[in-house]
C-alpha cells in the first residue's frame, strides 16, 4: 500500500474503534477491495488534485451550508464509506421497522393514547415533551401519514454492531449531500467504482414526490406539491432548492401562501392556485402564527386548521417532535414490541433516564465518563462529552441536570467506527456516523440505499455535525448479487429495415437532380 | 457577401455546436463506461464511436482510444479538439468579417485545448471547459455580430448541427441500453430541470425522448432546432413563392420538421431509431443543398481539408 496509509494502523489502534475499511492487521475488508485498489494506484499529488477539484465543483454548484453567515462548501472526503449488501439488509429492515413504530406511536399519541393506558410509557413522558403540540391533537392527517421523511442516525460501536443513536422525524436534512456526493465521486474517483454494482441514489426525488402525491387529501386528482422553505438565510436552503428542482415543484416561502376556507393557495402570476401537499422544511414553532409563535414571519396563518379540516397535507406532520424526543427514544424498543409485536432489529445505545433517581445519582457520580445530551437538541447543540469537558463545564452541567432532569439523557461514550479520511498529506482514521433516509408513502417504507455518512474531520473528535467541523463521505451500498460480467447479453442490433417504417418513402429529388445536372 | 466567407461562418456555427454536443455526450457516457467490465467497455466504445460517425482505427479500441477519438484527436472532424480547431481555422479565414471578440474567444479556446490531463478525470474537466467555452463563443456571436446575413449563416449552421447532435444523443441510448437512463439523457442535453417542470410527475423514457424530439419550447429539442434553421433559411431567401420552394434546403428541413411535429404515434420508442436516422440524413442533405445554393462549389466536401 502506498505511503498515504503510512502510520494508519497505529492511529487506528490508538483510537480503539472499529475500522470500516481495515480488519485486524491492516487488511482491507472484502467490501473495500475495489476502493483500496484504486487508492493504491494514486499518488499524493493525484489525491490532492482530485480532492481540490471536488471541492471546487461543490463551490461552483453551490453545494454549501451556512456557517456563521458565510457560505462554505460542505467538505466531501475522497474515500467513500462502503456497506456490504448483507449489513445493509439488516439496516434497511431495522430502519423501516423503527419508522413504522414511530408512525404508530404518533398516531396513538395524538389520538387515544392507548400506549399510556396500557402502561408502556408514562403519560408524563408525552405531556412534558416540548414538541407535544395539543393543537394537532385528535385528528388524523389527510393521507394518513405523519412521518413521510425520516432520518434515523445509526453508529457502529467498538464491537462493530450498528446501534441507533437518535431518530429524526421532524425535518431531517442532509439528503441533498447524498445526491451531490455521488455525482462528485463519480467524476472525482471513477476508478473506485470499478465493476462492482453500487446501488444508485438518484431515484430519491422521484420516490419522495410520489409519496407526497400519494398522501394528498382525498378527492384531489392531480395534487400540487410545494416545498415550504424558511428562506434563503436558512442553513439548509441549498437542500430545499435542490429537492424542489429535482421534483419539479415550486419552492415557496410563507408569504407566498394564503389560507382561506381551510384551503391553502399560492400566489402565482395566473392568480391563486390551490396547494394540496406542503413538504414543510421549517420548524413547527414557526409554521402557523395562529397556533404557535405569534411573531413568526416565516409561516402562514391558518395552516394547522387547514390540515385539521383535511384541506391540505403537511409533510412531515405537525407535532412529530414528540417522537424524536431523546427520552422517548429510550422507550422506542418497547414501542416496537408494543405496536409491531416484533423484536427491535437494531438496538439502541444504552441510555440513562435522568428522571429516575437511581440512574441520576449514578450518572452524576460519573459525569466525566459519559455523554450528556439535551432531549430536544439537534445538530449537536448543548451536548457535553464527559472525558473532553473541563471541571467547570461538568459542574455547570451538574446544576442544569439537577434543575431539569426531564431535559437530559446520558449515554456511555461510544467509540464510533472510523473510515480513512484525507487529512493533510495522508489518510488517518476519522469517526463517522450514518443517517439513512426513509420515505413513507403510507403503504410502504422505502429506505434510500446508503444515506449520509458524516465524518468528524479532527482526529479523535466524535462530533460529526457540519456546524462543528464535520464533513461527509459518499456512502456506497453494494448490490446483493454482483452483476455477472462474463455473460454479456447480445444486444439486438435493431436496424431501421427490420422495423415498421413510419416516415414517407424518401422522395428521389436528389437522384432526379443529379440526372438533370448530367 | 462572399460565398467563401458565408461558408466559413456556416461552419463556425456547425463546428462549435458539434464540440458542444460531443462533450455533452462524452461526459454522460464516460461515467457509465467506466463502470463496465473491460470486454463490454470495448464493444460499447466502438458502438459509441460509430454513433458519432467515425470509425475506429486499429484493432485495439478501448476507453483511452475512445477519449482520443472523441475528445483530443486534432485530425478528426468528429472530435472535440478537431471541431474547435476547424472552427478557429474557419474564423481565421473570415477574420475581417467576424468580430474581434468572437475571433479571440475561438483562438483562446484553440490554445487551451492542450492544457488538460487526458485521463478519465481530466476528460470530465475538459468536457466542462468545452461547454463553457462554446457557450461563450455563442454568446459573443449573438451579441457582437450584427444580425445580418453573416450571422444568419452562423445560426443556420448551429441549428442544423444542434438537431443532428440531439439526434445522435438520442441514438446513443441504444448503445448502452443497460445504463443510459432517461435522467442521463436529459442531463446530457441540459434539459433535466426544464423537463421536470413541464412534465411534473410523468417520468419515463418515452416522455424524455418525446421532450428532446418534439418539444416546441426547449431550445435543444430537434423540432425547435429545425424550426430555427427553417427561419434562418427563410430570412436568407425572402423571395415569396406562390407555390412550393425553389430552395432545396428549405424543403428538406421543412419536411423533416413538419413530419415530426405532426406525426402521431403510440410507440415512440420503437420508432426512435428511424426518426434519428432520418433527422441526421435530413441535416446532411440540407447542408449539401445549402452548399450548392450559396457556396457554389464543385466539391462539397472542401471543408474537410480545413481540418488541421
Amino acid at each position: 500500500m502506498s505511503d498515504l496509509f503510512q502510520d494508519y494502523s497505529e492511529a487506528a489502534a490508538r483510537s480503539g474503534a472499529y475500522d470500516e475499511m481495515f480488519a485486524q492487521g491492516h487488511i482491507a475488508r472484502k467490501s473495500y477491495g475495489q476502493v483500496s485498489g484504486a487508492l493504491r494506484e494514486l499518488s499524493l499529488a493525484d489525491v490532492t488534485a482530485r480532492a481540490d477539484s471536488m471541492a471546487r465543483t461543490f463551490l461552483d454548484r453551490g453545494v454549501t451550508f451556512d456557517y456563521a453567515g458565510e457560505e462554505r462548501p460542505f467538505p466531501l472526503d475522497i474515500v467513500p464509506r462502503v456497506i456490504p449488501a448483507d449489513e445493509w439488509d439488516v439496516l434497511e429492515r431495522g430502519v423501516a421497522q423503527r419508522v413504522k413504530a414511530l408512525e404508530a406511536f404518533l398516531n396513538d399519541v395524538y389520538g387515544r393514547m392507548a400506549v399510556v393506558t396500557d402502561g408502556v410509557i408514562p403519560r408524563q413522558l408525552v405531556t412534558t415533551s416540548a414538541h407535544f403540540h395539543r393543537a394537532v391533537h385528535g385528528f388524523e392527517p389527510s393521507g394518513g401519514v405523519r412521518v413521510h421523511v425520516s432520518g434515523i442516525d445509526v453508529v457502529r460501536d467498538a464491537a462493530g454492531t450498528f446501534r441507533v443513536l437518535e431518530d429524526n422525524v421532524r425535518v431531517p436534512s442532509g439528503v441533498s449531500y447524498v445526491l451531490e456526493n455521488r455525482r462528485a465521486m463519480a467524476k472525482g474517483l471513477p476508478e473506485a467504482f470499478g465493476q462492482q454494482h453500487i446501488r444508485p441514489v438518484e431515484e430519491y426525488p422521484r420516490r419522495l414526490l410520489s409519496a407526497l402525491r400519494k398522501t394528498a387529501p382525498a378527492g384531489v386528482d392531480d395534487p400540487t406539491v410545494v416545498v415550504l422553505t424558511p428562506g434563503v438565510f436558512n442553513s439548509a436552503y441549498f437542500e430545499h432548492t435542490l429537492l424542489a428542482g429535482l421534483m419539479g415543484v415550486e419552492l415557496v416561502e410563507g408569504r407566498d401562501l394564503i389560507c382561506r376556507g381551510n384551503r391553502v393557495y399560492m400566489r402565482t402570476t395566473a392568480g391563486e392556485q390551490r396547494v394540496d401537499v406542503i413538504y414543510k422544511r421549517i420548524d413547527d414553532d414557526f409554521l402557523d402564527p395562529l397556533q404557535f409563535r405569534s411573531d413568526s414571519m416565516l409561516g402562514c396563518p391558518g395552516l394547522v386548521n387547514a390540515a385539521r379540516a383535511g384541506g391540505v397535507t403537511i409533510a412531515n406532520a405537525v407535532g412529530n417532535g414528540v417522537a424524536d424526543d431523546k427520552l422517548v427514544y429510550s422507550y422506542v424498543p418497547d414501542l416496537i414490541r408494543y405496536y409491531l409485536h416484533e423484536e427491535p432489529i437494531i438496538a439502541n445505545v444504552d441510555t440513562f433516564r435522568l428522571e429516575e433517581k437511581e440512574a441520576r445519582e449514578h450518572v452524576l457520580d460519573r459525569l466525566e465518563e459519559l455523554v450528556v445530551k439535551p432531549v430536544d437538541g439537534s445538530g449537536g447543540k448543548g451536548l457535553v462529552i464527559g472525558p473532553d469537558a473541563t471541571k467547570d463545564e461538568l459542574d455547570a452541567l451538574r446544576k442544569r441536570v439537577i434543575a431539569d432532569p426531564r431535559g437530559w439523557i446520558a449515554q456511555p461514550v461510544l467509540q464510533l467506527s472510523t473510515v480513512p479520511t484525507l487529512s493533510g498529506d495522508k489518510f488517518g482514521p476519522r469517526h463517522v456516523d450514518l443517517r439513512p433516509f426513509a420515505v413513507n408513502d403510507g403503504d410502504d417504507v422505502w429506505v434510500l440505499p446508503g444515506g449520509l455518512t458524516r465524518v468528524a474531520l479532527k482526529e479523535g473528535s466524535l462530533i460529526v455535525n457540519s456546524s462543528q467541523g464535520g464533513g461527509s463521505k459518499d456512502t456506497w451500498v453494494l448490490a446483493d448479487s454482483p452483476q455477472l460480467p462474463a455473460e454479456i447479453i447480445p444486444r439486438q442490433s435493431v436496424t431501421v429495415r427490420e422495423q415498421v417504417s413510419v416516415w414517407p418513402v424518401e422522395s428521389n429529388w436528389r437522384d432526379r437532380q443529379t440526372e438533370q445536372q448530367q | 457577401m462572399l460565398s467563401r466567407i458565408a461558408e466559413s461562418l456556416f461552419w463556425i456555427g456547425r463546428y462549435v455546436e458539434r464540440a458542444d454536443g460531443t462533450s455533452r455526450i462524452l461526459d454522460v457516457h464516460l461515467e457509465r463506461l467506466n463502470h463496465l467490465p473491460l470486454e463490454e467497455q470495448r464493444s460499447v466504445a466502438r458502438e459509441l464511436l460509430a454513433v458519432m460517425g467515425a470509425k475506429p482505427q486499429g484493432e485495439e479500441f478501448g476507453l483511452p482510444e475512445l477519449l482520443h477519438a472523441l475528445a483530443y484527436d486534432k485530425h478528426s472532424a468528429s472530435s472535440i479538439a478537431g471541431s474547435l480547431g476547424a472552427a478557429r481555422e474557419n474564423a481565421r479565414r473570415a477574420r475581417e468579417t467576424v468580430s474581434q471578440s468572437l475571433w479571440e474567444s475561438l483562438n483562446t479556446t484553440y490554445y487551451g485545448l492542450n492544457q488538460h490531463r487526458k485521463d478519465v478525470v481530466g476528460t470530465y474537466r475538459f468536457c466542462n471547459w468545452v461547454l463553457e467555452r462554446t457557450a461563450m463563443v455563442r454568446g459573443l456571436a449573438d451579441t457582437t455580430v450584427s444580425h445580418d446575413e453573416s450571422w444568419l449563416f452562423m445560426v443556420l449552421g448551429r441549428s442544423l448541427e444542434r438537431a443532428d447532435m440531439t439526434a445522435r444523443m438520442l441514438s446513443t441510448r441504444d448503445v448502452q441500453s443497460a445504463g443510459m437512463s432517461w435522467v442521463n439523457m436529459l442531463r446530457c442535453a441540459g434539459a433535466y430541470e426544464s423537463f421536470i417542470r413541464t412534465r411534473r410527475a410523468a417520468f419515463g423514457d418515452q416522455h424524455a425522448a418525446e421532450f428532446l424530439l418534439l418539444d416546441r419550447l426547449f431550445p435543444r429539442s430537434i423540432v425547435y432546432a429545425l424550426r430555427d434553421a427553417d427561419e434562418c433559411l427563410a430570412k436568407l431567401d425572402p423571395s415569396a413563392q406562390r407555390v412550393g420552394f425553389i430552395n432545396d434546403a428549405r424543403r428538406i428541413v421543412g419536411q423533416a420538421r413538419t413530419f415530426l411535429e405532426f406525426h402521431r404515434t403510440d410507440d415512440l420508442m420503437s420508432e426512435l431509431p428511424e426518426h434519428m436516422e432520418r433527422v441526421q440524413k435530413a441535416v446532411t442533405q440540407a447542408s449539401d443543398a445549402i452548399s450548392r445554393k450559396y457556396f457554389n462549389q464543385a466539391d462539397e466536401h472542401a471543408w474537410v481539408g480545413e481540418v488541421s
